[in-house]
């Protein structure tokens, strides 16, 4: 690890002033990402700013209906809260498919929206990388690339977004509150994490001096019919391969609302509302399901070792909707897929 | 002649000497007060400085739990953990279990299932078993052995821990 200053914000306003001061800082809450980074040299700040005392831990009902989760709720306490259990259990259900239990209780809700991702040459400095070194080219393109995306890719970078609950909060229509020099504003899920393009060394449309308060949650939070379902190369502690989040709100044996968006494929959540609205109005059947899954899917496009990713990624969509059509959603501790 | 390696940020001298800090932690009911450099890690403060050698470094990376300890009663990876974020903390290490000469039930139920073959992931598995019973969120083997997946075994001795957590979980609900 390089050497670097330590400070502690003393609030929020002192953290987004420290970080405008110096462009080479970074946040630190849980820590999880950036020390793992740290350690292998792939992030290098000068200076790291603690912000894991700062009041940002409360988990509140708002007046809209909706529930607002604060900055730096640790992953486990989220996804064990009364509220989100019985209100949006696919969020509970997507963050206990991630990580491990010590992971999950050090681990910040904007930390995890902030993760890296996992790509091995992201990783590895001694390979090109343009996430890392801008312009150095990337080395998954041609390289081992089982686990890049398949959707959204560039010519620069094909890294795929590493979390689970990030998935979960894109089905929800979450929105990240987040405030900067120029004050607060609200960023809609979609729009947090970005394609890649030509700068994938930018990850989310979040300003480098701006700091993630809240992440605040809809009323609707499709409790009757939801799955999270996760594939990955070993049954647990493991990044996914694919991965659905899929929310259906039945009436009168048809579709009214559908959510949909996959993990594992993607430089961020990938969701279409084309695909969503050719749910709406449907019997929740196999034929449905595929038709979303073709529009989800379409335009993905393999790489030499991830090509499988298409096909399974169409299984996982038809399994997952089913899961929540029928209303047996995905048990995360028990791995045969119902 | 080749330039040499360094992927040093320009005006930054990694050879500077660390400004340390004075820290307390609470380790297993002792406050300890040590100074450290802003980069040490919980795991290497607890080792290195305290002399605590029974939690174990692994991968150093998160990814095998041979670190797990418990910062104010929670199991985290302590690799992952700058110690100078822990100032008046709470750590319980494996060495912090046994009470008046009497093993904890979960390090009493490892001897007696044999659940481990070398031993090296045993302080983060026993660590981490401890916290799962506390969390009483594990019903059965299934629950056990998912919130228990951040401890890799590499002798893959699981089905003993996971018997092992089931004697200690039922020795320690008759006798709360």
């Amino acid at each position: 690890m390089i050497n670097f200053r330590y400070t502690r914000a003393t609030d929020v306003g002192d953290a987004v002033r420290q970080i405008a001061a110096e462009p080479k800082a970074k946040f630190i809450a849980g820590g999880t990402n950036i020390l793992d980074l740290m350690k292998y040299e792939v992030e290098q700040p000068t200076q790291l700013i603690d912000i894991s005392h700062l009041p940002l831990r409360i988990i509140e009902e708002v007046p809209s209906g909706g529930l607002r989760i604060g900055a730096l709720v640790p992953n486990s306490d989220l996804a064990y809260h009364p509220l989100i259990e019985a209100r949006y259990p696919i969020l509970s259900s997507a963050i206990l498919a991630g990580a491990s239990q010590q992971l999950r209780n050090m681990a910040s809700t904007g930390g995890n929206l902030m993760q890296r991702t996992r790509c091995f040459y992201f990783y590895d400095t001694v390979t090109p990388c343009n996430k890392r070194e801008p312009g150095s080219g990337c080395s998954a393109i041609e390289g081992i690339n089982r686990i890049n995306a398949i959707l959204g890719t560039s010519e620069a970078c094909i890294a795929t977004h590493p979390s689970d609950m990030c998935v979960a909060l894109a089905a929800l229509e979450a929105t990240v509150h987040v405030i900067g020099p120029s004050g607060e504003r609200a960023i809609p899920f979609a729009d947090f994490h970005r394609l890649p393009g030509g700068t994938p060394e930018i990850d989310t449309n979040l300003a480098p001096d701006e700091i993630i308060m809240a992440v605040e949650l809809p009323p609707q939070g499709f409790a009757s019919h939801y799955s999270y379902l996760k594939i990955r190369d070993r049954l647990s502690y493991a990044f996914a391969l694919v991965s659905a989040a899929a929310a259906l709100e039945l009436d009168g044996g048809r579709i009214a609302e559908a959510r949909l968006a996959l993990g594992g494929v993607a430089h961020k959540p990938w969701r279409r509302v084309e695909a969503e609205a050719a749910l709406r109005g449907e019997v929740p059947d196999r034929a449905a399901f595929a038709k979303a899954a073709d529009i989800l899917l379409r335009g993905s496009c393999g790489f030499a070792h991830n090509g499988f990713k298409i096909g399974l990624a169409h299984r996982v969509i038809e399994r997952t909707l089913m899961q929540a059509a029928h209303g047996t959603p995905q048990i995360q501790a028990i791995k045969k897929i119902r | 002649m080749a330039e040499p390696l360094t992927r040093t940020p320009k005006g930054w001298d990694r050879l500077s000497p660390p400004s340390k800090v004075a820290i307390t932690l609470h380790v297993n009911d002792v406050p300890r007060t040590l100074t450290i450099a802003s980069w040490t890690t919980l795991l290497d403060a607890l080792r290195n400085d305290l002399g605590l050698t029974g939690t174990k470094k692994g991968c150093d990376h998160g990814q095998c739990g041979a670190c797990t300890v418990l910062v104010d009663g929670r199991r985290v990876n302590s690799c992952l953990v700058l110690a100078i974020m822990m100032n008046d903390a709470r750590v319980t290490t494996v060495e912090g279990l046994a009470k008046d000469g009497a093993l904890h039930p979960v390090q009493q139920a490892f001897i007696d299932h044999d659940a481990f073959q070398c031993g090296y992931c045993t302080p983060g598995q026993i660590m981490s078993a401890v916290a799962l019973i506390s969390e009483g969120r594990a019903r059965n083997a299934d629950e056990i052995r998912e919130l228990m997946s951040g401890n890799i075994c590499r002798c893959g001795a699981y089905p003993r821990i996971v018997a092992a957590i089931q004697q200690a979980m039922a020795a320690m609900e008759s006798k709360p």
